[in-house]
This record gives structure tokens, sequence and C-alpha cells, in this order.
């Protein structure tokens, strides 16, 4: 388990401030106890200190996951959101969109959301902007990333694509054993 | 065996367990060797009759008369053994490897025997030092470790730029003589082997492997490069890193950095990526004035149904002025522009 050097780190903030922005700094900086990002077999995880301090007595060979894995570095050194980060990005999401009933089961398939099935959209949401995709009744579904910006979105004809899929959580059923 | 069995042996009767053995030529013995050459002919008959009885006991007698001889040698006894000294042998055994070959000639040694130079006598092993005041060994951990008690100042030269470490060019001309005579050991010892070695440069190798050959390429392409100008690079090269030709220096790995320090590291990092946005991203700009105005013309449609005005059959517009979405003809300055300036009055009919 490594501390990320700088490149891996910018990269993982990048991708977070997709979606929270200015919010990172509040994973960072919380009330509740240090917390910090660690890097083992090229998945990235979000750890409390004492959490950590606790893992580190088990033998690398040995080791599999700690705190929350937030995401991983594919082969070509990209960092790809997982779902287990929803908990801690859908707090702070600065851009969301709600889904209607009947395109919810859509989305949480692996499908992106079309302009038929969106149900609300926060204002001043950009083009290719992270958004974390809601229930009606305010449950967070997953991660995507805005196919139209919101102004775009009322002019869009049903079947245009408003969100694309990044995560859902029904990949805690799909992908349970990628997924750590 | 002592004496009293030899006497005891002598009083059987049995010719098969005496110690004397008669034979009509004398046997050759050597002793020292424990080597007995009977030349005595066969007898043929008892052979046939039992081939391994009679060898066994042709065996036994030549065995006796052996023991007899050596029974003949001064003995005494040491720890409880009974020990003879035996005379130097006799019979040569032949070797069973063949006679080593004299040594090739270094190139030194050549050249020496060909200018008639003395090899230098046996040096002693221990030189005495003037400075340490003690014998001091010509070689080894004990001879360095002396030299660095000795060196612990060097004069610098008049003639030398005092800023060049002395300790540093000391070790480079030793470490330089170091790998001549290494090379010259590997010289001498392909010179001794008949392999043909370039004076100059490193051996060609028979056969490159992949990354040797595109190495290669990479070097001949940066070598015929002209003011600037490459060669264009084959469809078939691989293209390679700079740390592929030549071995780059491994990193070291930092240290781990504490939480504390970390934790500022990674705000610095999370500040450098918030503030790299642009302050003014054209983008949202345009989306909120297309907001704004989409709000504002609906307003200006849910006042005019308010006044009773628009009950008429509605033709959506083909255009994409989101304003203009009644069906009336746009007049000049009568609608809100979207992207022209507030100052800038345009006349005449809008031209689609």
């Amino acid at each position: 388990m490594k501390v990320l050097n700088e490149e891996q780190t910018s990269k993982v903030f990048d991708k977070l401030a997709k979606y929270i922005g200015d919010n990172i700094k509040l994973l960072l900086d919380r009330p509740d106890g240090k917390y910090c990002f660690r890097i083992h077999k090229d998945r990235v995880f979000y750890v409390s200190e004492k959490v950590l301090r606790m893992a580190s007595n088990v033998p690398i060979k040995n080791f599999i996951s700690t705190g929350t894995c937030i995401g991983k570095f594919t082969h070509s050194k990209k960092f790809h959101l997982h779902i287990t980060a929803l908990n801690y990005v859908a707090p702070y999401a600065q851009n969301k969109i709600w889904v209607k009933p009947n395109a919810e089961q859509q989305f949480l398939y692996g499908h992106n959301v079309l302009k038929s099935g969106l149900g609300r959209i926060t204002e001043n949401t950009q083009k290719f902007q992270g958004v974390v995709v809601y229930s009606m009744n305010d449950l967070p579904l997953g991660l995507g990333l805005a196919g139209r910006s919101t102004a775009e979105c009322k002019h869009a004809d049903p079947l245009a694509i408003v969100c694309l899929h990044q995560t859902d959580i029904g990949e805690y059923v799909r992908s349970e054993d990628t997924l750590i | 065996m002592n004496a009293e069995n030899v006497i005891r042996f002598e009083e059987t009767r049995d010719p098969a367990k005496s110690t004397s053995v008669a034979k009509l030529v004398d046997v050759e013995i050597d002793p020292a060797t424990l080597l007995v050459s009977d030349t005595n002919e066969l007898d043929l008959k008892a052979y046939r009759n039992n081939a391994d009885k009679y060898l066994e006991s042709l065996a036994r007698d030549d065995a006796q008369l052996l023991i007899n001889a050596l029974w003949e040698y001064p003995t005494e006894r040491y720890e409880d053994c009974i020990v003879a000294k035996l005379p130097p042998p006799k019979y040569v055994i032949p070797r069973e490897k063949p006679v080593p070959q004299p040594k090739p000639l270094t190139r030194w040694e050549e050249f020496a025997k060909r200018k008639g130079i003395e090899p230098n006598k046996k040096k002693s092993n221990l030189t005495w030092d003037d400075v340490l005041k003690k014998w001091v060994p010509r070689f080894g951990y004990k001879k360095s470790a002396a030299e660095k008690e000795k060196d612990w100042l060097i004069e610098i030269p008049q003639s030398e730029d005092p800023y060049v470490d002395m300790f540093e060019k000391k070790a480079q001309v030793k470490s330089e003589k170091v790998s001549k005579n290494e090379f010259q050991r590997l010289r001498n010892i392909a010179k001794a082997k008949n392999v043909k070695v370039p004076s100059m440069g490193l051996p060609p190798t028979p056969k490159l492997n992949s990354r040797q050959l595109n190495s290669a390429a990479k070097i001949a392409h940066l070598s015929t490069a002209s003011l600037g100008k490459f060669q264009p690079h084959s469809s078939k090269e691989k293209l390679l890193s700079r740390g592929n030709i030549v071995p780059l220096e491994k990193k070291r790995k930092l240290p781990v950095p504490s939480l504390e320090e970390e934790r500022k590291r990674n705000l610095n990092i999370a500040n450098s990526i918030l503030n790299k946005k642009p302050k003014l991203d054209v983008d949202k700009v345009v989306n909120r004035q297309i907001h704004s105005e989409e709000v504002e013309a609906s307003e200006q449609k849910q006042s005019k149904k308010r006044k009773g005005r628009g009950g008429g059959k509605k033709r959506r517009s083909k255009g994409h002025h989101p304003a203009n979405k009644e069906g009336k003809k746009p007049k000049g300055g009568g609608g809100k522009r979207l992207f022209g300036g507030k100052g800038k009055q345009q006349s005449g009919r809008k031209r689609r």
C-alpha cells in the first residue's frame, strides 16, 4: 500500500473535481479525523488514519482492501471512479440529474439516460460535466457525464442522450468480483 | 596379523593355507605400489576345468607372495597398527591425463622475452612505510587502509586548478588503472584462446536481438539528422525511449511523507487543479444568457396570454431564435437580440 505520487494524485483529484468541484478540499480537511488516499494494485482507497494504522499490520501479500475503494488506475494510467465512491461524491455533488421512475431501471442496467427519462436537472450544468444521478425520491443511483448542458436539454429530442453512464449501483450486483 | 598367527599357519598341513608359495619363475614384486606381476604360464587344463576357482587360487598365491614380501621390511607399531616402511616404487604408473601444455605467454611476457628483460625477482609481501613507520603489505585491504590513513590531506600542485577535488581525481586514476588492467587481462585470454578481437571499440555481436537493432536504428536516426531534419521513421520501427537505449539512472525512492505533509501536498495539488479552470467559462455564460432570455420570453408570453391576445393558431418558428415562439413576423428592433450589442441597432427585415 503506497502513497499516491503527485501525478496520480492530480489524476484522482481531476476526476473528483469533475463531480464535486471545490468540495474536494472537504474530503481532505475533515473535522472527524485525518483521511488520506492510498494506492494498492492500481486501486485507490480513501482511508481514515485510524483504519490505515490498523491496516498496516496486514502483510502486503495478503492485503486486499481498506477503507473505501474510490476507483482504479487503468492499464493506460487513467483513473476511473468506482461506484463505491458514490458515498463520498453524492453529498458534495454540484450537478445532479433526477431520473424518472421508469428510466431508473434502464440506468441501473448500465444504459445512458435519455431525454425522455430525465426528471430534473440542476441549473447551469455544463456539457460533459460529471453529474450524480438520483432517483425522483432523492436516492443516489450512480455517476454520469452530462451529455447536454441544461439549456440544451430543454430543446433536445426525447431520444437524445442527456447523461452518459459511468457507474451505477447496479454494479454491486453486476460486477461484484471486480469491484473491491 | 602378527608373528604368532604366521607360525600357526605354517603348522597346518593344508597347502591352501600355507604361507609359502612355490613358483617356477619368481614373480616381480613392487611393494611400494603393492603390485605383483606374475609371468608364469597359465595352467590351461585347470583354467578350462574351473576358471573362477583357478584364477581365485592364482590371485591368492600372488597376494600371499606380496604379503610375505611386505613382512620382510622393518615394521613398527603405531597406534594399534603395524606399519612397514616401504622402499621407493620401482614401477612407474602411466599418467591418466595428458601432459599440460605450457601457458601461453602474455603480451608483456612476450615483449620481455624478445627484449631480454629479466623478470622481477620475488618481491617481499611487506614494504616499510616511512610516513606511517610500519610494515604495510603491497596489496589488499590493509594496504588500502594504510593509504587512507596516509592520504588525509593531498597537496594541490601549483599547476593544478585549486577547485578540483584531488581525492576524486586520485580515485578516478586508480579506477582507470584497474579497468586498463582488466582490459589487458581479457585481451591476453582472448589471444591465448585465439579469439579475434578488434583493436578498437567493442566486438560486433553476431546476431542482434530486436531491442539492440531498434536502439541501433534510433542512434542512426539521431546521427543522420541534418540541420534539425530527421529522416522519417520506417513503419515497422519500434520507437524507443531514451531509457531503452541508455539505461537511465534509477530514481531514488522518496521517503514516505507523514500524514500532515501528505495532506498539505494534497491540498496544494487540489488548489492547483481548481485554479486551473478558466475564470470566464464562455459556455456557461452563453447558457446562462440563453436561459435568462427564455425565462423572459416565457414571462412575456404569460403576460400576453393574460391579455387574451394569443388565442390564435400557433405555428412553431423554424429558426433557432428561442425568443421567437409566436407566429409573428420578426421586426427589426422589435424583439430582443441574442448576441447583438445593445447600442448597435440594426434596421431592415431579418433575413433568413
